[in-house]
């Protein structure tokens, strides 16, 4: 009983860090060119689960759900990034964020226009409403669907990366920019695509989290925090470090909220260790943050310099 | 010892608009009563409460460099010190506020060790975390409100010396507070201390060479913008009659460096002034739609790309020019 219970909450830690990864790692790359961080990129995530859900209630086919999110998030995100954030990749950090808070203001107060402001429900596709069994544990096959395509991006990117032309210039932009434009590269369009593909995924990802998850207005906002200190506690610019620390956030978080409150049951009594647990639960990532940051301020995973 | 850290000429622009701009701020009470009632009162209370949460958040953003996105988090914390502590039946106004100023300090002085030893973006992430990870404890207090916030039974009692049981009083209050802050950040500024922080912020190496220990200094700043920050929040306990973990959102402290910007970053007056025509702006565009933050979003897009110098700021670079023509 007991180790079937952290198995399937091991999964959920699985599929939750592997949501984690889809969006820090558009985050990563752009930040490893431009060293800029777009905190506006958690409206692209509730773009493609506003526009996945409302294909899928339309068509009824997941596919053609998963295109309209892809490419609908690609396409905002490039003209954002074209017309807009482009004007302050020379411009101090501050400026940078302060401008990214008010696209997130205005993404999604939009979203409370298009879609009201409760939250929408979507089923999961048809072919993945069952449970598969798994050492006679039964898990939910879309959440197992979630996990493969989480990881089938990972492994994605890490040929992309590491086996092609476009990785090689994205490695060596990350290294030395201005030696790679000297080379007669264009810079600003090869950040664009990365830009782009990080918007894209960022869509994905809200796709495969609207039938686990509610979609709503400000749905973006807490996770794109919890992406933040993913990127931190893996290493700025890392995609290494976005992969290893979106699976281990996404682990300690799952599992810490169902174990803490079992845990100090055992050492007060039942009421006030839920209430203590649950609250100590929700502090538990910041404080594993706060333990890396103090051993290694650069993450986990530094990019090499 | 001398009153100003620097030399200002009474008959120059710069000590005229302050002087007008008290003058301004002492007779609202009388005038709203007069045009219209409590609200504006209530409004300008609003505004100066942010003044001084965006005054204590310019000493890190404006003057160390700091870009700190989780300020508003002692907002929070100076709320829910009111507001736990009358639910308990204390009601001891200088009690809350010694335990509002401590718990913001300690709060300040354990993240800052953390944050400090990062800089640039990451610095801003993990404030941004840490506010964030005090916001869901907030939420989690069931027992004090959880997600709801929890009222202020009753406002904090500083009898007999004076009362902020009416508006009016709290708003005097108030303004004496923010005033006493102002000037002495002005003074921090020009101290050693004021001096190590902005020569840090340009260059920490070269500080660091001359054998200052930054970290140290920068931490001081830090738990210093917090505790200024907190007692901001037990005035706006006070003020609302309310603890919410909403005080602690980051759109707040996106609020609070939007004012800084738009008033003038890294000027001492900036902050009041920002927090004045950000606090109306938002105010008259609410009045006209539910949604008003599809206005706002774009406006704060356009602070972030015109706005350099702010107005306050812009105002002294106009000063220096005519000082310049002379």
């Amino acid at each position: 009983m007991t180790w079937s219970l952290f198995f399937v909450q091991a999964l959920n830690g699985l599929q939750y860090g592997v949501l984690l990864f889809l969006l820090a790692a558009g985050l990563t790359l752009v930040f490893g060119i431009m060293n800029f961080v777009n905190l506006a990129h958690g409206s692209f995530y509730m773009l493609g689960a506003y526009l996945g859900a409302a294909v899928y209630s339309a068509s009824g086919s997941f596919v053609l759900a998963g295109v309209a999110a892809v490419t609908g998030a690609l396409v905002i995100g490039v003209a954002i990034e074209r017309t807009t954030l482009i004007a302050f990749y020379a411009r101090d950090h501050l400026y940078q964020v302060l401008a990214t808070v008010g696209l997130i203001l205005f993404f999604n107060e939009t979203a409370r226009i298009l879609w009201g402001s409760s939250a929408i429900y979507m089923r999961a596709p048809q072919a993945f409403t069952g449970a598969i069994s798994l050492m006679g544990i039964l898990y939910p096959s879309y959440r197992f669907l979630v996990i493969a395509v989480g990881l089938a991006v990972a492994v994605g990117l890490y040929v992309l990366i590491h086996h092609t032309r476009i990785g090689m210039l994205t490695r060596a932009g990350a290294t030395n920019l201005r030696l790679v434009s000297v080379l007669g590269i264009n810079i600003r369009l090869l950040n664009t695509a990365l830009f782009g593909l990080g918007a894209a995924l960022a869509g994905l990802a809200g796709l495969m989290a609207a039938p686990i998850l509610a979609v709503q207005p400000g749905m973006g906002d807490n996770i794109i925090v919890t992406v933040l200190l993913v990127i931190v506690v893996g290493g700025i610019g890392s995609i290494r470090g976005a992969f290893f620390g979106a699976l281990i956030v996404g682990l300690v978080d799952t599992i810490g909220r169902v174990y803490l409150p079992i845990l100090l049951s055992h050492l007060t009594e039942r009421d006030s260790a839920d209430a203590a647990g649950s609250a100590l639960a929700s502090m538990l990532i910041y404080l594993f943050m706060a333990v890396v940051l103090a051993v290694r301020p650069q993450g986990l995973f530094p990019m090499p310099r | 010892m001398l009153l100003f850290p620097e030399s200002i000429s009474p008959r120059s622009p710069r000590f005229i608009a302050v002087a007008a701009l008290l003058v301004v701020l002492a007779i609202v009470p009388p005038i709203a009563a007069n045009a219209g009632g409590p609200f504006y009162v209530t409004l300008a209370l609003r505004i100066l409460v942010f003044a001084l949460a965006a005054a204590s958040l310019n000493l890190l953003l404006g003057y160390a460099g700091l870009v700190s996105f989780g300020h508003a988090l002692y907002l929070g914390i100076g709320a829910y010190v009111v507001a736990i502590l009358s639910f308990h039946g204390v009601t001891n106004g200088w009690l809350h506020l010694g335990v509002a100023l401590a718990l913001s300090a300690i709060i300040a002085f354990l993240t800052g060790l953390v944050c400090l030893r990062t800089s640039g973006i990451a610095f801003i992430m993990i404030t941004l975390a840490f506010a964030q990870m005090f916001f869901f404890l907030a939420t989690s207090l069931k027992y004090y409100g959880g997600d709801d916030g929890l009222a202020v039974a009753r406002r904090s009692d500083f009898e007999p010396l004076f009362s902020i049981q009416s508006n009016t009083g709290l708003y005097y209050v108030t303004v004496v507070v923010l005033v006493a802050t102002l000037y002495l950040s002005w003074r921090l500024v020009h101290s050693r201390l004021g001096r190590v922080l902005r020569g840090a912020s340009s260059n920490v190496r070269r500080m660091e060479a001359l054998g200052f220990p930054v970290l140290r200094y920068r931490l001081a700043a830090y738990v210093m913008a917090g505790c200024v920050c907190g007692f901001a929040g037990l005035l706006l306990g006070n003020l609302a009659r309310f603890a919410s973990p909403a005080y602690m959102a980051w759109t707040v402290s996106g609020d609070l460096i939007v004012m800084i910007i738009l008033g003038g970053v890294a000027t001492i007056v900036g902050p009041l002034i920002g927090a004045i025509v950000y606090v109306i702006l938002e105010t008259i565009i609410a009045a006209y739609t539910q949604h008003w933050m599809v206005v706002l979003g774009p406006i704060i897009l356009l602070v972030a790309l015109f706005a350099k110098r702010g107005i306050y700021g812009s105002f002294l670079a106009w000063e220096r020019r005519i000082d310049f023509a002379r």
